[in-house]
């Protein structure tokens, strides 16, 4: 039961590193500057390489499939990822307001099991805390300097902001019976828990930026992604990310 | 369009159009120096363009420090620094019977390697 409920809350997270990764990976070549370009593609790189870790200790703690089929074989409505992964990047605006969301987010949710007491995730939490704290340096330093940057730059900040406020408190769907399991068992402290430390974690460089959070009572979660329920998005992502692997899943590389 | 802000360019068909770089308009070049482990010395290794010093820093550790050992790195705005004019590169010749001003005139390799060879087996140094 533990077990599975580990497994479940760990194939959500790694579903919504390697979508995300596979996102941000397509601003390589297309970023505004070379400098930028070449910082946004390698933490695109990190976070499959996130995913990576996470899916080989669901594959040799936790009895899983083996990674790289589980990451890319697996029909659409087993993907657990949220909704806010799967949209496509609609500008550098939308994808450098998401990247900051969801990197506060990372970061809460793998600072929260440095204390767990599954101990691989304990160990993985470790091991990536100086990249997210790279991550979201580089993430408010971003909000904060196009939130500085004139007229246009701000509206443009807020608009991302609101469009995508939703999409990213649906990080946080609550998991049903497996979350009090994990809570009991101190895996980690829970879906409530990390949003509440996440909305005082991204607060404070809002106010920095003088963006202003829309109110959270009026907003719907997007959920459902973490139930298989996912945006139209997603399938032509699969199906793109997996073509090559897919030729031949048995091929060595 | 230039990133370099210290570099005005010539707008061509207006003759009368004034030349001004607004604030943020363009981007900085900064320096970057490298330092490999703790105590060693910042080692200059290439630039970045940046608005700000805190983006330089950023852009800098992607850029310069992630294949290569790192432990921290500088970032200078390069207007910052002062140098020599080129055609001043004269003043930095030497006199040739001045060699014995050449720190690598003093042989002192050869004299270490004379007195470890010397008492090389004679003495046990503990």
């Amino acid at each position: 039961m533990l077990n599975n409920a580990i497994t479940d809350l760990m194939t959500k997270m790694a579903d919504d590193e390697l979508i995300q990764g596979h996102r941000n990976s397509e601003w390589t070549g297309l970023g505004p500057v070379m400098e930028e370009d070449i910082a946004f593609s390698s933490m695109a790189q990190d976070k499959i390489g996130h995913s990576w870790a996470l899916y080989r200790i669901i594959e040799e703690n936790l009895g899983g499939r083996q990674a790289d089929l589980f990451a890319f074989c697996r029909p659409e409505n087993e993907y657990k990822c949220c909704h806010l992964v799967e949209y496509p990047n609609s500008g550098y605006d939308f994808s450098l307001m998401r990247h900051f969301l969801f990197d506060q987010a990372e970061a809460v949710r793998y600072e929260s099991m440095l204390e767990s007491s599954f101990e691989p995730l304990q160990q993985l939490s470790r091991k990536v805390k100086g990249e997210l704290k790279y991550h979201t340096l580089h993430a408010n330093a971003w909000v904060m300097q196009l939130s500085k940057a004139g007229e246009e730059s701000y509206d443009r900040m807020q608009t991302a902001l609101n469009e995508i406020i939703a999409l990213a408190a649906g990080i946080f769907e609550p998991g049903k019976a497996h979350e009090q399991v994990l809570i009991d068992a101190k895996v980690y402290p829970g879906e409530k828990e990390l949003y509440n430390r996440w909305l005082d974690r991204i607060y404070p460089v809002l106010v920095k930026a003088s963006l202003n959070l829309p109110a959270l009572e009026s907003i719907t979660p997007a959920y459902g992604g973490r139930n298989g329920q996912h945006t139209p998005y997603l399938a032509p992502l699969l199906k793109e990310m997996g073509e090559v692997f897919n030729l031949d899943t048995a091929a060595n590389w | 369009m230039s990133l370099d802000p210290r570099v005005n360019r010539l707008k061509l068909g207006d003759p009368n159009a004034v030349i001004k770089v607004e604030e943020g308009e363009n981007w900085n070049v900064y320096e970057v120096f490298h330092q490999e482990k703790r105590g060693a010395h910042h080692e200059h290794v290439g630039c970045v363009h940046a608005p700000d010093p805190q983006m330089a820093l950023i852009f800098a550790k992607e850029q310069f420090a992630r294949r290569k050992k790192c432990v921290n790195l500088w970032v200078v705005k390069s207007a910052d620094i002062l140098a020599f004019d080129v055609e001043d590169e004269d003043m930095f010749a030497n006199n040739l019977e001045k060699t014995y001003r050449d720190a690598s005139g003093f042989k002192v390799m050869e004299k270490i390697n004379k007195f470890k060879q010397s008492s090389k087996g004679t003495t046990d140094v503990k």
